[in-house]
């Protein structure tokens, strides 16, 4: 993760971010605090922070870092020039932490675990709006899997994990019309078991969540999803988000797994 | 009416995925036609596919678009080029990287333009004559210094073979290995219309290859019936079933055994020998059927007919008889001549000359496999051959099963 300290609404590359709706600084920092309590102490998981920098606002979005297995690290190529400062950053990170480093063509767009989450063995991979599809093919080769690309059909949910959330080796929570018709056909064909949700809920950023084996967390907001999920045996932790959400993102996009 | 047109290739899950469908979809779309060039799909579910389609359009602004909006669906454009050809630095083999040959149906391109090749049959290396701008696929061993050999899989593009959308025969419905418990009188009845319709509508040839148990199970007389009914062409076989056959036609036994009781008979383990003995001693088959001394069974019939045939030889052979080719390089490339024309293929008891013809064959021809053993039905069934038929079953059950239908 990455503290928030110069985080803002600086520019707009997503419908979500308008300069005229800037990010409350001080609300900003305790809502991060709040999901870093959340996942270290409730869900257990050991954290490491970067170190924020200015000029970098959205560097707190550590989902867009690139994609982690094992020892590799995929940097992200990504598409807005706004973006491009944290690459060099996030690079330096990862080699310091002795990360092999596999780069993907420089031409093409691809924006990290923000675009690709897996369901079991297989990844599953957003494109259109941010990530190319031709990272695919080759995303699969370097991590010896098959990778299911689905094309991301509304702006607002302009990356996969806005619309998109793996629950188990089985499960996935999805916002079907954030989907083209052929995407929907394949998570259906593809997770055994599917949780759709509302456009109201979707909107809150209910599928950018958390998920740590049956702890889930998430944008405060969700009262349907989390029904759903209590009724499937999970344990669901709310926390208020809306800070972030004026950049276009919640939960998931503010952490990147390092160990999935 | 001039038309535009541009390769793309995809890769990656792209059936998984749904963007291979996606983009033919989307070619369909715009107005504009695909052809898919090759398309080659991972066997497990980690494995990537492979797909090359042609894409072509009436306009080149219609072209444009659709190239356009498939290329963010992954379909990237590919240089066309003409093959790489190579002279063979020397007599027999290869120059290095050369291009191995499936058996599927192939082109090449040459000069812009594109050459089928000919004389199609897997690993083997195509060569290109300089002179008369035609291509054909030539084996290893027959290389000669000089040849012009494609190197490489630029400018080759390979098709798998359409499946004939009108016709609804036996090829169309089945794949591998028949299961015992499908009504074998019915399929063999299939095979029967099929090589009718081959004869009546001038569609090829029939190769049969056939091993010694025709003869020990009693299938001779089956066999030579089909023979004088015409619907054998081309016969590939070893010395063990010539031998045999010829040992009944003399002495009534086949490895000694009597064909009447299934008794062995006296000093019957040498009876084969005394029949390549005999036909040694005549100078060789075709001999000893002119002069009236051997008077029945399938190599007479063959003779007598003047249908070609090849024994090739092998390291257990007795004798060998005078007409089976020993240089098993010079078998080979009699058989492969022989090949030619061939549109449907059975395989009746034979393990050793039924892998040998499967790699001789192009993809297209029908064949049908006939063994007692399931592995190995299987096995002959599911070689690169698209339209094969596996029944397993005794041979002489279905020669005499098929005798009936044909010639009755």
């Amino acid at each position: 993760m990455c503290p928030p300290d110069y985080f803002g609404i600086e520019y707009e590359i997503n419908p979500w971010m308008s300069r005229s709706r800037p990010a409350d600084p001080v609300a900003a920092r305790l809502q991060w605090e709040s999901l870093f309590d959340l996942l270290r102490g409730k869900l257990g998981l050991s954290i490491s922070l970067l170190v924020p920098e200015k000029g970098a606002p959205d560097l707190v979005f550590t989902a867009n870092a690139g994609l982690v297995r094992g020892g590799i690290f995929i940097p992200s190529n990504f598409r807005h020039p706004e973006r491009r400062g944290e690459s060099p950053i996030f690079r330096r990170w990862f080699e310091r932490e002795g990360y092999e480093i596999r780069d993907l063509p420089q031409d093409l767009s691809f924006e990290g675990e923000g675009d690709v989450l897996a369901v079991g063995d297989d990844l599953f991979a957003g494109y259109h709006i941010r990530s190319d599809i031709r990272t695919h093919a080759r995303i699969g080769e370097l991590l010896d899997a098959r990778v299911l690309s689905v094309e991301l059909a509304d702006p607002r949910f302009y990356h996969l994990d806005t619309c998109f959330c793996p629950l188990a080796h089985d499960s996935a929570v999805y916002y079907p019309p954030a989907f083209d018709p052929y995407a929907a056909r394949v998570i259906r064909a593809h997770v055994p078991r599917t949780v759709e949700i509302s456009a109201v809920e979707a909107l809150r950023f209910a599928c950018n969540a958390v998920v740590v084996e049956r702890n889930v967390v998430l944008n405060t907001g969700c009262g349907n999803l989390k029904s759903i999920l209590l009724g499937m045996g999970y344990t669901v932790w709310e926390t208020d988000l809306s800070e972030f959400i004026k950049a276009g993102g919640a939960a998931k996009c503010l952490m990147l797994f390092l160990t999935p | 009416m001039r038309t535009f047109s541009w390769v793309v290739e995809m890769r990656g899950h792209i059936i998984d995925s749904l963007t291979f469908p996606k983009v033919l979809d989307e070619i369909l779309g715009y107005g504009a036609e695909y052809e898919t060039e090759e398309i080659v799909i991972g066997k497990t579910r980690r494995d990537p596919s492979y797909a090359r389609v042609r894409v072509t359009a009436s306009s080149e602004e219609t072209l444009d678009k659709v190239m356009s909006q498939i290329g963010r669906l992954g379909a990237e454009a590919v240089e066309e080029r003409d093959a790489l050809l190579v002279p063979a630095p020397g007599d027999g083999f290869f120059p290095e990287g050369f291009y191995a040959t499936t058996n599927y149906p192939t082109r090449i391109r040459n000069g812009g333009r594109f050459l089928d090749v000919e004389d199609l049959c897997m690993d083997s290396g195509i060569c290109v004559s300089g002179t008369e701008n035609r291509a054909c696929c030539v084996k290893m061993s027959r290389v000669k210094a000089g040849d012009l050999i494609v190197v490489g899989h630029h400018g080759v593009n390979v098709t798998p073979p359409r499946r004939d959308p009108i016709r609804h025969g036996l090829f169309e419905f089945m794949s591998s290995t028949v299961s015992p418990e499908k009504s074998k009188e019915r399929i063999i009845r299939e095979i029967a219309a099929e090589m009718r319709s081959v004869k009546s509508e001038k569609k090829g040839k029939i190769l049969w290859v056939v091993g010694p148990a025709l003869v020990h199970t009693g299938a001779r007389d089956s066999f030579r019936r089909i023979i004088d009914a015409g619907y054998v062409d081309v016969v590939f076989s070893g010395n063990g079933m010539a031998a045999h056959d010829i040992e009944a036609s003399l002495f009534g036994t086949s490895l000694g055994v009597s064909m009447a009781e299934g008794k062995i008979v006296p000093q019957g383990h040498a009876h084969h020998l005394r029949a390549i003995n005999f036909i040694r001693s005549q100078g060789g088959i075709a001999r000893a059927v002119e002069s009236g001394r051997l008077k029945d069974g399938i190599m007479h019939a063959l003779v007598r007919a003047g249908i070609p045939f090849v024994l090739a030889g092998s390291i257990r052979d007795d004798g060998p008889l005078p007409e089976v080719v020993s240089d098993t390089v010079e078998a080979q490339r009699r058989m492969r001549e022989l090949c030619k024309g061939v549109s449907v293929a059975v395989m009746v008891a034979s393990m050793l000359h039924a892998i040998a013809t499967g790699n001789l064959l192009p993809a297209t021809v029908r064949t049908v496999c006939v063994d007692m053993n399931t592995e190995m039905v299987t096995k002959l069934a599911d070689r690169g051959t698209h339209q094969s038929l596996g029944l397993v079953t005794d041979a002489e059950l279905f020669l005499r099963e098929l005798a009936g239908m044909l010639s009755g």
